[in-house]
């Protein structure tokens, strides 16, 4: 992306300009083997996706649609003759349509104060409005409810267990998105097309409406869709804030499948979860084709200002000085809210008795609990899990951005590479406790093959992969996506051979990208519960399972405990996040 | 979601980029994914030679050996050592695996029956048993470790095979904050009527009955109590300002106000063992107490699981469950009474942690028949 635009000219094609000759029949003659190539680059990540989660799903889902061997689809009419469903569906849409608006209001002027300014102590304030996205829910729950409680210390808002304090931690957990995915556009966006209006006369406002606000549009739009894929799916927070009064699709699939294992009704509720999926991803799809306009996009040396929040004597009023420092006062406000919970967590995981200690912090290095490794082992344990899980997701991920970011001359290919971009974000938004019980039923002999998987220690880093390859996909593919194809041709015409186009091109333009999507799909592995607690063996229990199994034990020791291994899965995960950070600094990376 | 360009790469062709790629990515994947996956597992030591020593009632057969796979609930748990024991015996490794809470559990065993997780399960209750027998998860074992001849007296009622064994047992009841009651200068309550007395007003919260199992054994100790008439009883509560938190540690350390997170409410679903936990340092009397005439017993059942891959092993492990050696640890490690009546309960037990002269009971045919009807309507009634 710097690269590019590092380039004297930034001023790209529209998408749908005359094709560029083609550097000649030299790579043509070659096209054969190299279509076999880019065949299996397909072929390797589709396997992948098939085998570990379209398969368990399918016999999952298959499991509550056929009864005595036969196909019976009755389950449709029964489960949508029950009013709780249409009740659940509303609010999973209302739900994750409030908590994906206010995201949207409150992290625009966000990205804004974060991505278009500068000021002292930016980079530990991107790094912390992140970490929640990766903290497990089970955390997020705990630092909620201690807040919320009727005499805790937001009691008197009278917000526990009500609709606003599950919006209001889905906010917690998606605000980042729609923070890096429109900053990482506005830091880019040139600057001299708002100037040219305020020049011509637009006060600061209009001028903010009329010419930045459509340019952000795809962005935004592609973060809400994304975010409200998210809040759509979310299970924990939702449980343990809204209880099943405030129930999803998500959490309805949990209660049918694990209390009342009633597969029928969970079966046609992962198909309407399926449906809401799809459709979420369509609107990710237009949004992204509409943003894949030509833009004037300016490197963010020259667009981003130190931030000011007083006006220096002599200059002229009316500068939209008000505008931003009401982005200064929203966002400033929304990190403090962050922080809160996080805070919180400190606080209580340093509560000892009637008084304050590291107690619980020392007692991490002694088993307990019923927890048969020590903290410090479970969070070795997850270390290494993410490690696993990063790498297949950076194989399986690569591959996906690097097809997908080709745009072959065929239709046929064409859609056919949009439908595998499509495909990948899925994981995303089908139920955890669908892949989980998916997982168990099909592991065991799968295809017919003589192998039980579901007890190999591979399950879990490979159902961490699953969820982790859409993250590393939006990340490397954007930057994939706008290398110039003049780079390529440049370097072919001076004689590289194609394994060094890919090299010296692709792969090192592309490299921080790859960089940062390491960091995410680390992350994301590091706080991952939902597959992991059907799955993780209990001799190697993962970090979020520990916590878990640690705050459903009686005794405040126990869940001291549990708070004191939050805090290190937190800094854990911060310090991942802050790495990611550093090389995004350094260079392009994708919105995240 | 994309980067912020801008321009589709319409001249790329296929070339053999893909595979200098795929080489590029999947060897040092493949290398450094097999540095820590293949990694020793830390169970798979070097195995101790069969049948060394068949102490612990596991009596020693030329068939022991082998690794035996124990499925059971997130709370299990033992002392340090006392697993690794058994195998020194026995000469059987022991792999430990957790799938959820025990509704979780006997769902996971009853969906896998035919290609089972493991060999022998354990944590099965009494508000499951009946769904384990009649779909089958189970088979027939008449245990011969210490305390068999206790485990009878808490049979299910129909099981004559003797398919679940019982291990241990507790109270499920409400707990009061003594210290609350004393400085408000209110009696505290005594009996499930109790609580729908405007004294009580918004002082109880329980976990969820849906989705958590201690939640659902309140449930059943309020049908146990008033039988046909249960909903009309969760509606005075409701009116009367029942909290439900989703499950019972969110209830305990949260809503609780003496469970150390310093809640709001007095009256909690825990157990009749929770008061134990709750003595402070340097002093010598616990902050809260049971209120016994509330309670549910659940009693935690193991069974040899049907088609088990190592059935001896699994028979092993199930004595070795009934010794003395493990009965004794159980109170510490998983907060239960242990089913052996020879047992010395910890000091604190005795005090501050007695059983209930007479819990709630439901037949456990009757839990099987109606589990889900009545859930359903606790969810109408309390959820809404």
């Amino acid at each position: 992306m710097t690269a590019t635009t590092a380039l004297p000219r930034p001023v790209r094609d529209a998408p749908d300009g005359p094709a560029r000759p083609s550097t000649g029949a030299r790579v043509r003659g070659a096209g054969l083997g190299r279509g076999a190539a880019w065949t299996v680059a397909a072929l390797v990540p589709l396997a992948f996706l098939v085998v570990f989660f379209a398969y368990p799903v399918a016999v999952m889902v298959g499991r509550g649609f056929v009864s005595d061997g036969r196909l019976d689809l009755s389950g449709f009419a029964d489960v949508f003759a029950r009013p709780r469903t249409w009740r659940i569906i509303g609010q999973t849409l209302a739900q994750a349509g409030v908590a994906t608006t206010v995201s949207v209001l409150l992290g625009v002027p966000g990205a804004y104060v974060l991505y278009r300014r500068r000021f002292a102590g930016r980079a530990a304030v991107r790094a912390l409005v992140t970490v929640p996205f990766v903290l497990p829910t089970v955390v997020v729950g705990v630092a909620f409810r201690s807040l919320l409680v009727e005499n805790g210390p937001l009691g008197f808002l009278h917000l526990d267990g009500t609709f606003a304090a599950v919006v209001a931690a889905l906010v917690f957990f998606n605000y980042a998105i729609v923070v890096r995915g429109v900053g990482g556009m506005w830091e880019r966006l040139d600057p001299r097309a708002e100037q040219a209006a305020r020049a011509l006369g637009a006060t600061p406002w209009r001028a903010f409406r009329t010419v930045t606000l459509p340019a952000l549009t795809p962005a935004i739009a592609s973060a809400a869709s994304l975010v409200f894929l998210f809040c759509a799916t979310a299970f924990g927070t939702v449980l343990v804030l809204g209880g099943l009064r405030y129930g999803t699709v998500e959490t309805e699939i949990w209660v049918q499948t694990t209390q009342f294992l009633d597969l029928r009704a969970a079966a046609v509720l992962s198909v309407v979860q399926l449906v809401v999926v799809v459709a979420a991803l369509l609107v990710a799809n237009r949004a992204r084709g509409r943003r894949e306009r030509a833009l004037p996009l300016a490197s963010p040396e020259t667009a981003v200002r130190p931030l000011r929040l007083r006006r220096r004597a002599g200059e002229p009023r009316d500068d939209g000085l008000g505008l931003e420092r009401a982005a200064a006062a929203v966002t400033a406000l929304v990190v403090a809210l962050l922080a809160l919970p996080l805070v919180n967590l400190v606080v209580r995981s340093l509560r000892v008795g009637d008084g304050w200690g590291l107690d619980h912090y020392v007692a991490l290095s002694s088993v307990r609990g019923g927890v048969t490794v020590t903290v410090w082992e479970a969070a070795l344990t997850s270390l290494r899990t993410a490690v696993d899980a990063t790498l297949l997701a950076l194989l399986v991920g690569g591959l996906v951005a690097l097809v997908v970011s080709r745009r072959p001359r065929r239709p046929a290919a064409r859609r056919a590479v949009a439908g595998m971009d499509a495909l990948f974000m899925l994981p995303l938004g089908v139920s955890a406790v669908t892949v989980g019980f998916g997982f168990l039923l099909a592991m065991h002999q799968p295809f017919g093959l003589d192998l039980d998987l579901r007890r190999s220690p591979l399950l879990v880093p490979i159902a961490q992969a699953v969820v982790a390859v859409p993250l590393v996909v939006r990340t490397v593919l954007p930057v994939l996506r706008a290398i110039d194809p003049r780079l390529r041709e440049a370097a072919a015409t001076l004689g590289a051979a194609p394994g060094r186009v890919l090299r010296s091109v692709d792969l090192a333009l592309a490299g921080r990208a790859l960089g940062l999507a390491v960091g995410f799909a680390f992350a994301a592995s590091l706080g991952e519960f939902g597959a992991t607690a059907f799955l993780a063996r209990p001799d190697r229990p993962t970090l979020p399972v520990v916590i878990f199994r640690l705050i459903g034990r009686p005794g405040p020791e126990s869940y001291g405990a549990a708070l004191a291994a939050s805090v290190v899965l937190a800094l854990l995960t911060a310090s991942v996040v802050a790495v990611c950070e550093r090389l995004r600094r350094a260079g392009e990376g994708g919105e995240w | 979601m994309t980067g912020p360009t801008v321009r589709r790469t319409r001249a790329s062709r296929p070339t053999r980029r893909t595979a200098a790629l795929l080489g590029g990515l999947l060897v040092p994947a493949l290398v450094l994914a097999g540095c820590s996956l293949t990694d020793d597992d830390p169970q798979a030591g070097a195995p101790t030679p069969p049948g060394s020593s068949g102490t612990a009632g596991a009596t020693a057969s030329p068939e022991l050996g082998g690794t035996v796979t124990l499925v059971t609930h997130d709370s299990f748990a033992l002392s340090d050592g006392l697993l690794e024991k058994f195998t020194e015996e026995t000469g059987v490794e022991v792999e430990v695996v957790q799938p959820g809470d025990a509704g979780a559990l006997v769902n996971q065993l009853v969906l896998t029956k035919d290609a089972p997780l493991g060999d022998l399960v354990f944590g099965i209750d009494n508000a499951f048993a009946s769904r384990a027998l009649t779909e089958g998860v189970v088979e027939p074992y008449r245990s011969q470790g210490d305390a068999a001849a206790d485990a009878l007296g808490f049979a299910v009622e129909g099981d004559t095979d003797g398919a679940l064994t019982a291990v241990d047992f507790g109270d499920v009841c409400l707990n009061v904050d003594d210290a609350w009651f004393a400085k408000h200068d209110v009696e505290p309550p005594t009996t499930l009527d109790d609580l729908t007395k405007p004294a009580y007003k918004d002082l109880l919260v329980v976990p969820n009955a849906v989705t958590s199992s201690p939640g659902f054994a309140f449930l059943l100790a309020t049908v146990g109590a008033k039988g046909d008439a249960w909903p009309q009883y969760w509606d005075e509560l409701v009116d009367n300002g029942l909290k439900v938190a989703d499950g019972w540690s969110d209830a305990y350390f949260t809503d609780f106000s003496g469970g150390g997170g310093n809640g709001p409410r007095p009256i909690v679903l825990s157990y009749a063992s929770s008061p134990p936990a709750t003595v402070p340092d340097g002093a010598d009397e616990p902050t809260t107490s049971a209120l016994l005439d509330t309670c549910f017993r659940q009693v935690e059942y193991a069974g040899v699981l049907t088609g088990a891959r190592n059935p001896a092993g699994a028979r092993a492990l199930l004595d070795y469950l009934l010794s003395y050696e493990v009965q004794v640890d159980i109170p510490g490690s998983m907060y239960m009474y242990p089913v052996a009546s020879e047992v010395v309960l910890p000091a604190g037990w005795t005090l501050w942690a007695p059983l209930a002269e007479h819990p709630f009971e439901v037949a456990p045919a009757e839990i099987a028949s109606k589990r889900d009807v009545w859930l359903s309507t606790w969810s109408q009634t309390v959820i809404g």
